[in-house]
């Protein structure tokens, strides 16, 4: 795709899957458009500045913020949403480190966990601190997400 | 909103020239921003991410010259022995996602008083590389910041690369915010020792419409220190070294801390940066 174009199509794989997205409005975050166009609500909208984390997915292999990557920035790569993340051992550890309290940064956690997982098996508590730092839980469950993530590298 | 998505870097510079007023985009971490918020909207956006040329890095003339589109994760990486100011400065940008996404060259482009990396290209003496159909520029960062968010670009052009020497001795940076990840600066400081040609680069941030220097600090603490025997500095040089550093600022009180704060806190950084760098 090149030129000038108004209304974007976004031709781009998420979990796997190749998918189109007709008419996107060019302004348009691939948050959004994951959300609003493809039905994928795992990636929650809270902040739309990078500062929460709860938009945490993969594209092209790293771990980004949906609401600060455009739309049409996505075309031809490959997303990752929580809904396609292979993170069962880390969904477990939150459930039963009880890191899950009103749930709404649980995904974008578990995306992060998931990414440091795959860098660094087993982590120290101050590369878990780094790793999710992006990351906000406003219940302030911290102390159990940290021993989630454990607990997951432990498995 | 128009959508320009170039493919080669000739390309972009083209549809630059036909579109002066397009808002380039590449980790998108400061234009998304503006977009989500609804703070601005831009008549058009080009979108830099296609363009290859723009995430390689190599040397030119003993130079590192770095393209714009690098990221800070990469920065630290991959760069991070050779340039230790700059990758310092940029483990404090955002968080991780930020740093997968984030470039110096946006940080260039976007042009705050508060960009993570303008201190430390400023302490080293970094040149920014403009590229148009007319041309190429490289203009030297201590010329390029000319206001707040402004620049010394032209409307055709676009950033491709900065370049700066290997670090030539030690760097350091210091930053105060409210914690450690996802702060803006309340004010930062940069430092760079050249001991074979006797010389110390400073950059301050975020206390003052543009980055700084501290240009008499720069002057008054090359001849304090014994370059050659490596003595510690005298207590009254560092003081006065932080005094002339909290000088050169031209801060403002606003939401992140007060213009008094912003002087104290720079000169202290300056003394801590100082002491790291000589022992």
């Amino acid at each position: 795709m090149s030129a000038v174009v108004l209304d974007v199509r976004i031709e781009t794989t998420i979990n796997g899957e190749p998918r189109v997205a007709e008419d996107v409005w060019p302004g348009e975050s691939l948050l959004y458009v994951l959300r609003e166009r493809f039905g994928l609500y795992g990636s929650k909208n809270a902040c739309e500045q990078g500062e929460c984390g709860s938009c945490s997915v993969y594209l092209d292999g790293a771990l980004v913020c949906a609401c600060l990557v455009l739309g049409g920035q996505a075309g031809g790569r490959s997303v990752t949403t929580v809904e396609g993340v292979d993170a069962d051992a880390v969904q477990k550890a939150f459930v039963e480190a009880g890191a899950v309290q009103c749930g709404f940064c649980t995904p974008g956690l578990v995306v992060a966990a998931h990414e440091l997982l795959q860098r660094v098996p087993h982590p120290t508590d101050g590369e878990i601190r780094e790793a999710l730092a992006g990351n906000v839980c406003r219940c302030t469950g911290y102390g159990t997400i940290i021993a989630a993530v454990h607990m997951a590298a432990g498995r | 909103m128009e959508f320009l998505q170039p493919s080669t870097w000739a390309e972009a510079l083209d549809m630059k020239a036909a579109h002066p007023e397009t808002t380039p985009i590449a980790g998108g971490t400061d234009v998304m921003v503006e977009l989500n918020l609804d703070h601005g909207r831009p008549a058009s956006i080009m979108d830099l991410t296609r363009i290859k040329d723009l995430t390689e890095w190599g040397t030119d003339d003993g130079l590192l010259r770095i393209g714009a589109g690098v990221t800070y994760t990469r920065l630290i990486e991959e760069l991070g022995d050779r340039l230790p100011g700059l990758a310092m400065a940029s483990r404090t940008v955002g968080s991780p996602q930020i740093r997968n996404r984030g470039t110096v060259g946006g940080n260039l482009g976007t042009s705050s008083p508060a960009g993570d990396a303008h201190p430390p290209l400023l302490a080293a003496d970094a040149q920014v590389e403009v590229h148009s159909k007319a041309g190429v520029r490289r203009i030297p960062v201590r010329e390029f910041f000319t206001g707040p968010k402004k620049n010394a670009m032209l409307k055709d052009e676009l950033i491709a690369a900065f370049l700066v020497a290997p670090a030539p001795g030690p760097q350091q940076f210091s930053k105060v915010g409210t914690r450690n990840a996802m702060v803006i600066a309340v004010c930062s400081f940069a430092l760079e020792l050249d001991p074979a040609h006797r010389r110390v680069g400073t950059g301050i941030g975020s206390a003052g419409p543009t980055p700084l220097r501290a240009v008499q600090a720069e002057e008054f603490i090359q001849g304090e220190l014994e370059w050659e025997n490596r003595r510690p500095p005298s207590d009254a040089a560092m003081g006065r070294f932080g005094e002339l550093v909290a000088a050169a600022a031209k801060p403002i009180d606003d939401v992140r801390g007060s213009a008094a704060y912003r002087r104290h806190a720079l000169a202290v950084m300056a003394r801590r940066c100082l002491q790291w760098c000589w022992t």
